[in-house]
Parts: C-alpha cells; structure tokens; sequence
C-alpha cells in the first residue's frame, strides 16, 4: 500500500512546492507569473499585496506567490516566508540606479532564518532592454559571489519575450527534485 | 455546503456546536491557515469559529487580529469556492480591526474582475471594506465597471459598497454617479433601487439637482417597486421643503402611484401622502387604499393600514374616522398589535356615545396583550380624559381597576400617570382620582411610584374640601413602608401643616412621631418640617415648604463639585443653578406602538462637556444660563458662525461655534477679534487650532461683566481670523506652503437684560408675592411704546425681559406679570401694565427686587 501511495507521488509531483517571486516593484514578477501560467503576457498593474497561482511545469506542480515590490509592501513579505521551498528574485536589468537596493532587499531577505533551506533563482530580467546590465554585471551588482551555502543559479531572461524562462525552470524543477 | 462535524463533538453537543469556543484555542488553530496544501473543511469551520466570536462580541486586540487576518490571506492559495467566500467574510469582519489590511487588494481585486461569478459581488463588498480613501482611487475604474456590469449581484454589491463608502470619501463616490445613474434604468429591481441610492445620496446636499432627478424619473415611471418607494419619500421630502406651488407636481405624481400595481409601492405613497405635514389636499384616495389595507389578508398588511391610520388620528381625526367601520373590525383581529392599534385609533377618533362600548371591548382582551400594549391602551385612555372631560368617572374607575391588575412598573406608572394627569387636568375628576391613588399605595411594591404619588397627594390634597381623609392614608404609609417612601409621606403630610392651618395642630404630632424613626432621612424631614412651621412665618414656610425651587439634577450635581473643587469654604447658593425646565407637553399626540422615549437634554446640559474644557473655568462658579444660540452670518455662506452666550455670576463665556463650509479650505489659528462695550474686560480667548471642512470647531473668549449692573448692557463687535491653507478637498490634507492670514466681519450681537435673567411667568399666587415683595426696592417708570398693536407691544417687552409669553393676562388691558433670577442669585419681580392709546401704546412697568440696580436694570432694558 504504501509503496503504491509513493509510486502515485512520483508520478504525480507529490505535495506542490511552493515558491516565492520577489523583487523590487517594476521588475516584472506579476509578468512572469501569468507567463509561466498561461503562458501569455498580461497586461499588469502595480500590485498591491500578492497574487498566487498553481502552476504546472512539466509535470511538476508550483504554488507561485507573486508578492508586490513596492517599499510599502516589501515589510509583509516576512509573512509568507514559512515552509517556502524556492524563491525567485527577479532584477529589472535596466534599472540601474536601483540595483543597490535590490541587493540590499536580497541581503536582508537571505539572512532569514525560515528562508534558510530555499533554493534562489535570480532572474536578470529585461534583457531586451537596450543598455541594460549582462549577467554578469547583475551578478556582480548583486554580490552573489559571497553567498555560501545557498543552492543558487543565475539566469537572462526576457519575460515579455518569453526568453530564458523555461531554462530556469528547468534548472529550478532539478534542483528541487535533486534535494529530496 | 455542511459541515460535518467530528464524531467526538457530536457526541458531546447536542445543541450549538460553537458554544463556549475559546478565543486562544482559535486563533491558534488559525496558525493552521499557514499549512499547504489547504484543507478546505477544516480551514472553513476554523473562519466559521473566528467569525463567530466576533459577531459574539469577543474583543480581538489589533495583535490578535492581524495575525489572524495574515494567516486568512494564506487561503487564496485554494481554490475551494466555499472557503474562498468564507474568506471574504472574515477580511470583511476582521478589516477594522486588524493592521494593513491593504494587502489583500490585489487578490481581491483579482476576484472582482474574474470569471468566477460567485466570487465577485463578495469579493466587491470585502475589497470596499479595506479601503482607505487613498487608495480608492487605484479601484475606481474597477468599481465604475462593476457598477453597470450584467450580473445584478455583482452591480448591487458595488452600489451597495459605494453607498457605505460615501460617508468617508463622498467626493469620490459622487463621480461614480454616472454610471450608478446608468444602473438606474437596469431591468433588476434591486440594482435599480441601489442605484437610486448612490444617485440621491451623491445629490443629497444639491437641492435643484435632486429636483432635477426626481422630476426626470417620475415622468418615466420606475420598474422596480423599491427604486419607486425610494423615489416617493425623494418626492416627499421635496414636497415637505418646498412651499410653493412648484411642489405639486411632486404631489400628483406620489397620487399616482396610488395606484400601482405593487402593494409596497401603494403604501409608500399612501404613507407619504397622509404624513405630508401641510395637507390641505384631499387624503380621500390615500385613506381609501389604508382602509383597503385593513381588510386584507395579509396581518402585515393591516398592520400597515392601522398603524398608519393611527398615526393620522391627530392630524385628521374626521378622515379617520370614516374608517371606523373597518377598524371596528380589527378589533377582534388574531394579530393583538393589530387590535391595539384599531382600539387605540377609535377610541382617539370616537363619539362620546361610542367609548363605554369601546372600554368594554378593550377590558375582554387587555388580559391578554403585553404590557408594552397595555401602556399604548393607557395613553389613549389618558387623551379620551381629555377629550371627554365628562366621561371622567368610567375611565377613571377603568384605570383604577387596570391599576389593581398585575403588571410592570412602567405599566403602572403609565397608569398612574393618566390618573395623575386627570387630577390635574380637570378639577372635577380631583376627588375621584386622588382616591383611587390612596388606595393604589395601600398596596403598592413600586418604590419609585409610591414615592410620585406621596408627592402628588401633597401637593393637591390640601387644596381639596377635605384635606384630613388622604392624612390618614399619608400616615399609614410611615407606619407600613420602606424608608424612602416614608421620607415622602413626611414631606406630604408637612405640606398638609403648611397650607390648612386648622390641621397644623394635628400635624405637628404626626411629625413629631416621625422624629423618632430609625431611618436618618425621615426624621432629618421631620424635624425640618417641624422647625419650619413652629416659626409661623408664612414666608418662610412658603419659601421652604410650599413653592421650593428644584434645580435641575444634572446641572446641580456639576455646580456642587465645581463648589467643593475651588471654593469649599464659602455656603452654596442653590439660586444659581438653573431650576428644572417644565417638560413641554408633546402637543402632537400620536397613537403609537413603539414606546419612545426622546432623551430631553437641557441647552446647558449639552454644553456643559464642551465647557468644562477650557483651563480655568472652574474659578467662573456654575453656569447660570445658557442662552439659545444665534447666528452671525447669513446663511449659506463660506463660514457659519453662531454664537452661544454661556452667562455665569461675573462673567459671560462667549462661544462662537464656526463651520467651515469649503472643502478645499483647511482653517488654522480660528481666533476672534472682539470688540466690547465699554467696562467690558476681555478675560482670555481659547482660539481653535484647526477647523476642518464641515466639522464644527468652536472659539471661546471670556469676558468680565461690568461691576455695575446697569452697564451691562451692550454691543458687541466680532471679527473672525484665521490662517488659510488649502487643501485637497478629498482627502483634506493641506497643500504644502504656509497658508496666509485672512478676516470674516461677523454680525454685531447685543447683550440683553434677557440674557442675564432666569425668567419665568407669574404663577397663580403671584399678587400675594409682589405684595410680600412690598418692602424691598422698587423702580417704576411709564413708556410709550413704539408699536401699534397692543399684542405685539406685549410680546415685544416680553421679550427683552426674557419672560415667556404665558406671563401675559388680560384682553383690552394686558397685564404682563412675572419674575425671576438675575445673575448672581438676586431674585427680582416685575409687573407691567400695557393698554392701548391715540398714537401708540402706553406702558407703566415696575420692577422689585432686593437689589435696586438689577430692578433698574429691568426698565433700562425696555427703555
């Protein structure tokens, strides 16, 4: 019986994983979140709170929450840290007068005790944006050179356009599938 | 959906599942809400248990709350259509208590906009109860859509919430009036009716856009019955405030509803026509469709047409009466409120002939009614006594038995107020009355009464023929009763030994017992009482005993802590708190089911809070008198300013109560520049640091009262100033920058002699007090009075004295006769003496009062 339930959870993706998006406002989360969803490019609106979604990927099903990026709204982020599996951090790449607070914002959020086990995805997003910042500079912006412990990949991605997407989710559903 | 409960709970509940829930245990199985995946189930009986406490009146702190209002926001994650609503309901419930509650306006938004029909009405009405003002503008477009949306759940809902938010941000909600006047014309009834609700409300303070309104849809006639009843009391109100002929229109069309196909609707105009306040018009057609109502089968119906028709029994007895027939009818009705009420309105409406009969068709069924009806009975008794002063004996023996029946005590006193009031009214039914009383205290377990009518019996007793019958029964309750009730029967008995002075023999040895009674009160009374009449003096025994002023509780009670907090040492002058106003009589008599009980608050009582503010006030003594407000602007315009003259023994409390009437005016620094009559001194002003839009702020200046009485007399000049600072008329937060300083002249006031006087009308006694007053000092002078008609010379010199028109006697010749207190205790008394002559009306006034200047004063005043 209970090897059977265990065949079941395989194949079926077992208990959803649930992940974070977070970023600075204006990033694109709310973007990313319905592309991966439905896989179309919504029109948006400034969020206020969260949006959450089940998305499926390959099989694999996720409980996206999309919390809002405004400064007024990054302090409830705290609320939905528990039993969070895998964060997406998403950097607008063109911002560049910004990027020191969105570190900042990823520093202090990393050094929380409950996000301790979740595994980070930084997308550099808006590359199609003309003078943006390369990976390599949001790396290096970022300064995720100095983090330790920390199951992390960083990817390009283009949200409106639909790049880069699927490769980090991709490295995402491995990466959970590996630690279990 | 149902919700299974655990097999243990069904063991050990039979009754309500949620009983005794523990408000710790919840909110920490609320923590539940944080597990993933969701059980739907579980996770709806944990809301059900959260909105149960609440709606108990289980307290939540803002800690309490939030957390369980963050841990509820985990449950958007489920999909679960059911959970999701019971979600709805708890961020409704919890939005007021609970901190950042914003965080769910995206979600909710979501919702509102979603294909999910049954989330969207909910998901309106919970998004519109986490909204501030400010953010309300973010949701407009989504509202101004939900508004005209096909789906009449989801258009009401944002109606709904639209009229909720308009007492908040009632500037936003007004420019969503388009589209809730597109929803007007909607084919649902209860979308319509919401509609008409934002539309008026937007227009509420828009008297000619509000006619516009009204006009354009009673031209083309309403679908839904309840937009129409909306549109009748729209209509009516237009009716009331209007005078002219303009408002006929208005009239015609509420006439033609009457004939509607829809029973609310008649109603509504029916009502509306009969409670039209000037209704010179022909209310055939309305009673018509009441009296109709009255036979139906409906018992909601009949309730309607009694109730209604009851109320009109005061305004229009005779169209009432054309329906006795029908209402005789429900007498015998199954609904006894319907039967109440068809008593009542016959009985208001009646012939002499018809009462007996009607009396004996009441007494078949009172047994059986409650005691909320049986004091509606009383009341209508209570009228026929006056009514039908000859019928006194039946009715009075018929209360007298009800009297006897069991019953509460506002039963009862309901009771022996209509006994009280016929002793009163008519001098025939005295005898009769007060027997019926003595009996009633033989045996009476209300305190409270017993004590009223000890008070009654000495009051009226001596002035019967045989005052000695009611001592024995006065007597017998100091034997029998309580303390308090013996402390009362004391008190009578001494106003027995002060007016009849063939008892006082008698009546000494009665006080004379009571002072070896264990209780300190009564004989504290009695030895009083005996003291008093041992001395003989008349005028003190009438001063004391007889005429004794009662102050007002409220305002005594204030001035003897004042006293204690500044001036302990020095005795207590009772003559300068205000005395207790007589009730006015409630002329409009209506025959009513609910017992209602308006609150009468004197005009020194509601200021007295606003008073005790200012720093310093106590050193003023207690408030001698309050005068009614005045206004020093005209109406209507940018700023309203009225004026309150708080009057005390040395000074008068100016208090200008200003409204600032723009909204995109934020006023700092309300000060006012006062200009005084000479010997004024302006003492200190407590200007009002900020003066929102519509919220009334008020300036307070003290000013010293000239020393010498005569100069107190005068004009004042008042000039209002302020620093201007404008500001967003919807949110009121003030535009960056300084402001500038700015003026407002305001009318110039006076202060009267009326002002400063406690005036009231001679009472029946009164020759005997001016003679009494023969020694003190008397000023008098003749005037020629400016006006032509001798009433209005009459009413006009009333006036300036303060004295009420009551104070008045005589035709050709009138007599104005009164007294009253000045300010600062000095009792005065004046007498004029009006009667008509070639080119005028001549006057001789006198006035006497211990203090010369305050009689003077008096005649300054008319001079």
């Amino acid at each position: 019986m209970g090897g059977l339930f265990s065949y079941f959870r395989g194949l079926l993706g077992a208990r959803e994983m649930r992940i974070l998006i977070l970023g600075l406002d204006g990033a694109g989360k709310t973007t990313i979140l319905y592309k991966l969803q439905v896989g179309e490019v919504v029109t948006t609106i400034p969020t206020i709170g969260f949006n959450v979604e089940q998305v499926t990927y390959k099989n694999l099903k996720f409980q996206v929450w999309d919390l809002g990026g405004q400064t007024s709204i990054r302090p409830y982020w705290r609320c939905y840290y528990g039993n969070t599996d895998a964060i997406i951090y998403v950097v607008d790449s063109a911002d560049r007068d910004r990027i020191g607070i969105s570190k900042d914002e990823l520093v202090h959020m990393l050094r929380e005790e409950e996000l301790a086990n979740a595994i980070l995805v930084v997308l550099a997003n808006k590359q199609d944006m003309a003078g943006c910042l390369t990976v390599a500079e949001v790396h290096q912006a970022l300064g995720l050179d100095a983090l330790r412990d920390r199951t992390f990949q960083i990817f390009k991605t283009s949200a409106v356009r639909g790049e880069g997407l699927d490769q980090a989710m991709d490295w995402l559903s491995n990466a959970l599938q590996a630690r279990k | 959906m149902s919700f299974k409960r655990d097999k243990k709970e069904e063991e050990d509940s039979g009754g309500n599942p949620y009983q005794n829930l523990d408000k710790t245990i919840i909110l920490q199985e609320a923590r539940y809400f944080n597990q993933s995946p969701v059980n739907p189930r579980k996770c709806s009986l944990i809301l059900t248990k959260i909105l149960y406490l609440l709606n108990q009146g289980e307290k939540f702190t803002t800690q309490e709350a939030t957390e369980a209002f963050f841990a509820t926001t985990k449950l958007f994650q489920s999909k679960d259509v059911m959970l999701r609503r019971m979600v709805y309901l708890c961020i409704k419930e919890l939005s007021t208590l609970a901190q950042d509650v914003i965080i769910v306006t995206s979600s909710l938004t979501k919702d509102m906009t979603g294909k999910e029909d049954l989330y969207r009405a909910a998901a309106i009405r919970a998004l519109c109860s986490i909204t501030d003002s400010t953010m309300l503008q973010a949701i407009e477009r989504y509202m101004k859509q939900a508004i005209v949306d096909k789906n009449p759940a989801v258009s009401s809902a944002a109606l709904v919430s639209a009229l909720h938010l308009s007492s908040t941000a009632p500037e936003l909600v007004r420019r969503w009036a388009n589209e809730a006047q597109e929803a007007i014309s909607s084919d649902n009834a209860m979308v319509s009716y919401h509609a008409l609700g934002v539309v008026a409300g937007s227009r509420k303070n828009d008297k000619l856009s509000t006619v516009k309104l009204v006009t354009r849809l009673a031209r083309a006639p309403l679908k839904s019955p309840y937009a129409l009843c909306l549109l009748i009391r729209l209509a009516a109100q237009l009716v009331e405030d209007d005078d002219s002929d303009a408002a006929q229109p208005y009239i015609e069309f509420i006439e033609c509803c009457l004939r509607h196909k829809s029973e609310m609707v008649i109603y509504e105009a029916a009502h509306a026509i009969v409670n039209l306040r000037k209704t010179a018009r022909d209310l055939a057609p309305a009673v018509s469709v009441l009296q109709l109502f009255c036979g139906s089968s409906k018992a909601s119906l009949r309730l309607a047409g009694a109730r209604t028709l009851a109320r009109l029994t005061a305004k229009h007895p005779t169209a009432v009466a054309a329906c006795a027939v029908d209402l005789e009818n429900l007498i015998s009705d199954p609904n006894r409120s319907v039967a109440t009420l068809a008593v009542t309105t016959l009985l208001a409406t009646g012939a002499e002939s018809s009462v007996d009969r009607l009396m004996k068709q009441i007494s078949s069924f009172v047994s059986e009614i409650s005691d909320e009806f049986k004091i509606v009975v009383v009341r209508a008794i209570r009228r026929l006594c006056t009514k039908f002063p000859r019928k006194h004996q039946s009715l009075a023996a018929f209360l007298a038995g009800m009297l006897r029946d069991e019953g509460g005590l506002e039963y009862k006193a309901a009771i022996a107020d209509a006994i009280i009031a016929l002793v009163e009214e008519n001098p025939e039914a005295k005898e009769t009355g007060l027997a019926h009383l003595c009996e009633f205290i033989e045996d009476c377990e209300h305190t409270a009464l017993a004590v009223r009518i000890l008070h009654l019996l000495g009051r009226e007793g001596p002035k019967s023929r045989q005052p000695s019958r009611y001592i024995r029964f006065i007597y017998n309750r100091v034997i029998l009763e309580s303390g308090p009730v013996r402390a009362a029967a004391v008190s009578a008995v001494a106003q027995f030994g002060a007016q009849r002075p063939e008892l006082l023999p008698n009546i000494r040895v009665l006080l004379a017992r009571c002072q070896l009674d264990e209780e300190d009160e009564v004989r504290d009374r009695a030895i009083y009482y005996s003291a008093i009449l041992d001395t003989g003096d008349q005028q003190l025994i009438n001063d004391y005993i007889v005429n004794v002023p009662k102050p007002n509780p409220v305002l005594l009670e204030k001035a003897l802590r004042d006293h204690l907090a500044t001036t302990p040492d020095d005795p207590f002058n009772i003559l300068t708190v205000p005395a207790e106003e007589d009730q006015k009589e409630n002329k409009e008599a209506i025959v009513e089911i609910e017992v209602r009980k308006p609150v009468q608050m004197s005009i020194e009582e509601i200021y007295a809070e606003q008073l005790a503010k200012i720093p310093g006030i106590e050193r003023l003594g207690p408030v001698f008198k309050t005068n009614l407000p005045i206004d020093l602007t005209e109406a209507e315009t940018e700023y309203r300013v009225r004026l309150l003259k708080h009057v005390y023994a040395r000074h008068v409390v100016l208090q200008f109560e200003c409204v600032n009437t723009l909204s995109d005016q934020l006023l700092e620094q309300v000060h006012v520049r006062l200009e005084v009559p000479p010997e004024y001194e302006i003492k200190s002003i407590v200007p009002c640091p900020k003066l929102v839009y519509d919220k009334p702020g008020s300036v307070f200046v003290i000013v010293e009262y000239p020393c010498a009485f005569l100069d107190s007399l005068g004009t004042f000049g008042a000039t209002l100033e302020f620093v201007v600072r404008d500001c967003d008329p919807n949110t009121g937060i003030p535009d960056q920058g300084e402001g500038y300083a700015d003026s407002y002249p305001l009318e110039e006031f006076e202060m009267w002699c009326s002002d400063q006087i406690r005036a009231r009308a001679g009472s029946d006694d009164w020759e005997q007090t001016w003679d009494r007053a023969a020694n003190a000092p008397e000023a008098s002078d003749t005037f020629v009075l400016s006006q032509n008609d001798i009433n209005e010379a009459a009413r006009a010199v009333c006036e300036h004295l303060g004295l009420p028109k009551a104070a008045v006697v005589g035709d050709a010749v009138k007599d104005i006769r009164g007294g009253g207190i000045f300010r600062g205790g000095a009792p005065v008394l004046v007498r004029a003496r009006l009667a008509a002559a070639s080119g005028g009306v001549t006057m001789k006034l006198a006035a006497r009062s211990p203090r010369e200047d305050v009689a003077q004063l008096l005649l300054a005043a008319v001079g």
